[in-house]
């Protein structure tokens, strides 16, 4: 079987990550960072912070994407708070009703994050200003799937208004 | 293999250096143009909302990068830490060609004249270092004319009766009225106040060959996809490089000046793009990098007759660092007051700059730039929700109805705010790194809460529901405004370069940036400093004239 450009990739950043320590993770599939585990709590949060409505939520609009992206690129810097805090997230969750973060009814997860949004407060900022970037930032990158905040904002398309309006002609 | 000797080297092709550049090679002398950054094009505007060069969440877009440029920031309470270029604390401006008036939203503003004597204008202020420049605004006003017409700016600024007297007016029309200028004009006039249209680098008709803005909402912080916003990039480099006198070499990095046996500078050493370490002769060394990384140049460049940098003799170099304290106002409206029209800054007051009872000086107040919905995400009113349901709401509320006015506080220098070079942290070339610490004078911060509630009232009159102001912090500031920690003045035991921007102890070595600044008005510096790198660098031409005349 022919070995794909992406798979090859992976495998070097997999490489990479054993270098810097992070040997055995093993990323959930379609993902580049999060274990399938931790992309499930990570997934909850962020649709906690921008929840679903007639509008889209942080897990429609593929937040959980664009951190996992950005774990792998920029924000490879933040790997270590993001562990620290899943875990306390789940912490949390356990000592309060014996069940994972990710488990939990959608009130109950309200309760818990804002404890948590207390109690662990650079990491509730740290994934929240993330969630909030995943959400209403450029597509590029990997969240914002179909341009859904902009479009729940009516924000006027196309993104560049002044080359079909004001335009060139001008000049 | 030796380089070529020139007349002079030029570090930083920014606004100071850019304009610099131009004028020698114009004269006739042989330059070379050193940047650390690369040359951007219109081609490289990706309208990108994380990665810019003013929301610089993934990076900053126009340099310099994080991997290579660190800096210590000490805090206020003195516990120091790494800060990289793309996170806040780092006091960054861009490093391309260009410099900040690549990527800036491009406000042209001439100060006041009060600006150029705020010690004589309101005394001296217990735990400032606030000085008189040594020239006035009279001295400078030639030099902003010949700014706002080779460089290209635009605006009406007729209503504005508390401007300095000017003699020719600006050269292009103001931008139709957006909404937010609609709405806040006549709301301004009810006041009593005195609104105008902001003067900016930008063209609103075809003017030096480039088109006009075509209003688009990726302004500040990004490139102009259509050129049509000025800076050194489209407009003075150019033309320096048609003399064929001027090289500009980029990604470039200088590493110290060099000096001889007697004092006199001989030219820099810098490490190219390939990394190798190069010598540039030359008979003058023109240091332009910015208000931060001119002082680390200059403090870096220690021999055995400039055993504390050049420059430093009496330690005021990378001392009195300031910025702009930005105070101002938030209001939430009923109705639609977004329209799309960019760039969003388009009306401005000068009725707080000066006279303001009590106060030391004060600043202009403008409507800002459009706000893209990542910045709306943060804009919450006191007590708003910052996340969840309610927040999701609020942005769907809010982020066509709200306008937001701000203003440059005129800060009060403080001689501890400073940047340094640092003893243990360095670059990836092995060189010192900078160490920024200190904070805002405590007067610079009362003069901010006054600016704030004046553009609360404005809001108020233009009709909006619900108004809150925006604090400021108490710690160092910088930015892209960054000035001052190369002061010019007379005396050499409290400044660091002379009126002409020489420095003081080294009579080939000018700072030409706004290091200079002694104080940095209340408004955008970019206009200033361009007009005084024309002043200085005519300067330069004369004395160089006239000194190989003698020979």
């Amino acid at each position: 079987m022919k070995v794909k450009r992406r798979t090859f990739l992976r495998c070097g950043i997999a490489t990479a990550g054993a270098i810097t320590g992070c040997a055995g993770r093993q990323p959930a599939t379609g993902l580049r960072y999060f274990t399938e585990a931790e992309a499930k709590t990570v997934e909850a949060i962020c649709e906690q912070i921008i929840p679903a409505d007639q509008h889209p939520g942080a897990k429609q609009a593929g937040v959980l994407r664009f951190i996992d992206i950005q774990l792998t690129r920029h924000y490879r810097k933040h790997r270590a708070a993001y562990t620290k805090g899943i875990d306390a997230v789940n912490t949390a969750a356990v000592q309060a009703s014996g069940k994972p973060f990710a488990d939990l009814a959608f009130a109950q997860q309200t309760q818990i994050l804002s404890g948590i949004e207390n109690s662990s407060k650079p990491f509730f900022d740290l994934i929240s200003a993330h969630t909030m970037q995943g959400f209403y930032g450029d597509p590029r990158h990997g969240g914002n799937r179909e341009m859904a905040s902009w479009k729940m904002l009516g924000l006027p398309e196309p993104p560049v208004r002044g080359r079909t309006t004001n335009d060139r002609k001008a000049g | 293999m030796a380089l070529k000797h020139v007349n002079a080297v030029i570090v930083g092709a920014g606004a100071g250096g850019g304009v610099t550049a131009k004028e020698l090679a114009t004269a006739g002398l042989s330059v070379v143009l050193l940047e650390r950054g690369k040359w951007y094009s219109a081609a490289d505007c990706r309208k990108d909302d994380l990665r810019n060069q003013r929301t610089t969440l993934l990076g900053n877009a126009f340099g310099p990068d994080d991997e290579r440029y660190p800096r210590m920031l000490v805090d206020e309470r003195g516990v120091e830490r790494v800060v990289l270029a793309s996170e806040g604390g780092y006091h960054n401006n861009a490093a391309c060609v260009g410099g900040g008036t690549f990527s800036y939203g491009a406000q042209a503003w001439r100060y006041m004249e009060q600006d150029f004597r705020m010690r004589s204008t309101y005394g001296a202020i217990p735990g400032s270092t606030l000085e008189d420049w040594p020239i006035s605004y009279q001295d400078l006003e030639p030099y902003y004319e010949k700014a706002e017409w080779e460089i290209g700016v635009s605006g009406n600024v007729d209503n504005n009766k508390f401007k300095a007297p000017r003699n020719k007016p600006l050269p292009m029309p103001a931008l139709s009225p957006n909404r937010e200028h609609s709405i806040l004009k006549p709301a301004a006039e009810r006041l009593g106040l005195h609104p105008f249209d902001i003067p900016m680098a930008r063209n609103t008709v075809p003017y030096n060959g480039r088109p006009p803005c075509m209003r688009c909402r990726w302004c500040v912080g990004f490139a102009c996809e259509l050129s049509a916003r000025n800076g050194t990039h489209n407009t003075v480099i150019p033309k320096a490089l048609e003399t064929r006198l001027c090289e500009l070499r980029t990604e470039c990095v200088v590493k110290e000046i060099l000096v001889n046996d007697r004092g006199r500078a001989t030219g820099v050493a810098y490490f190219d793009a390939s990394s190798h370490l190069q010598t540039q002769t030359a008979d003058l060394v023109i240091v332009a990098a910015s208000a931060t990384e001119s002082p680390r140049l200059l403090l870096n460049s220690k021999s055995r007759l400039f055993p504390n940098g050049i420059g430093n003799r009496y330690d005021w170099v990378g001392r009195n660092m300031q910025g702009h304290t930005y105070a101002g106002a938030i209001g939430l409206f009923d109705f639609e007051t977004y329209d799309d029209i960019g760039p969003g800054a388009q009306i401005a007051v000068c009725d707080y700059n000066h006279g303001n009872p009590g106060l030391a000086g004060g600043g202009m107040l403008a409507n800002e730039f459009i706000r893209l919905p990542i910045h709306m995400t943060t804009t919450i009113p006191p007590g708003g929700a910052r996340w969840g349901a309610a927040h999701k709401d609020w942005m769907r509320k809010a982020f066509k109805q709200t306008v937001s006015i701000m203003g440059p506080v005129q800060e009060i220098p403080v001689f501890d705010a400073r940047i340094q070079a640092d003893p243990k942290l360095k670059d990836h070339w092995g060189i010192p790194a900078g160490r920024m610490s200190g904070g805002k004078h405590p007067h610079t911060m009362e003069v901010a809460r006054f600016l704030a509630a004046k553009a609360a009232e404005w809001l108020n009159a233009a009709g909006a529901v619900r108004i809150w102001t925006r604090p400021s912090g108490p710690g160092l500031s910088g930015g892209q405004h960054q000035a001052g920690t190369c002061r010019m003045g007379n005396d050499p035991k409290t400044s660091v370069v002379d009126r002409d921007c020489r420095v003081h102890d080294v009579d080939n070595v000018y700072v030409i940036d706004a290091s200079v600044h002694v104080t940095n008005g209340g408004f955008n510096p970019a206009l200033t400093i361009l007009a005084n790198a024309y002043r200085a660098s005519e300067r330069l031409v004369q004395s160089w004239k006239g000194s190989r005349g003698s020979v």
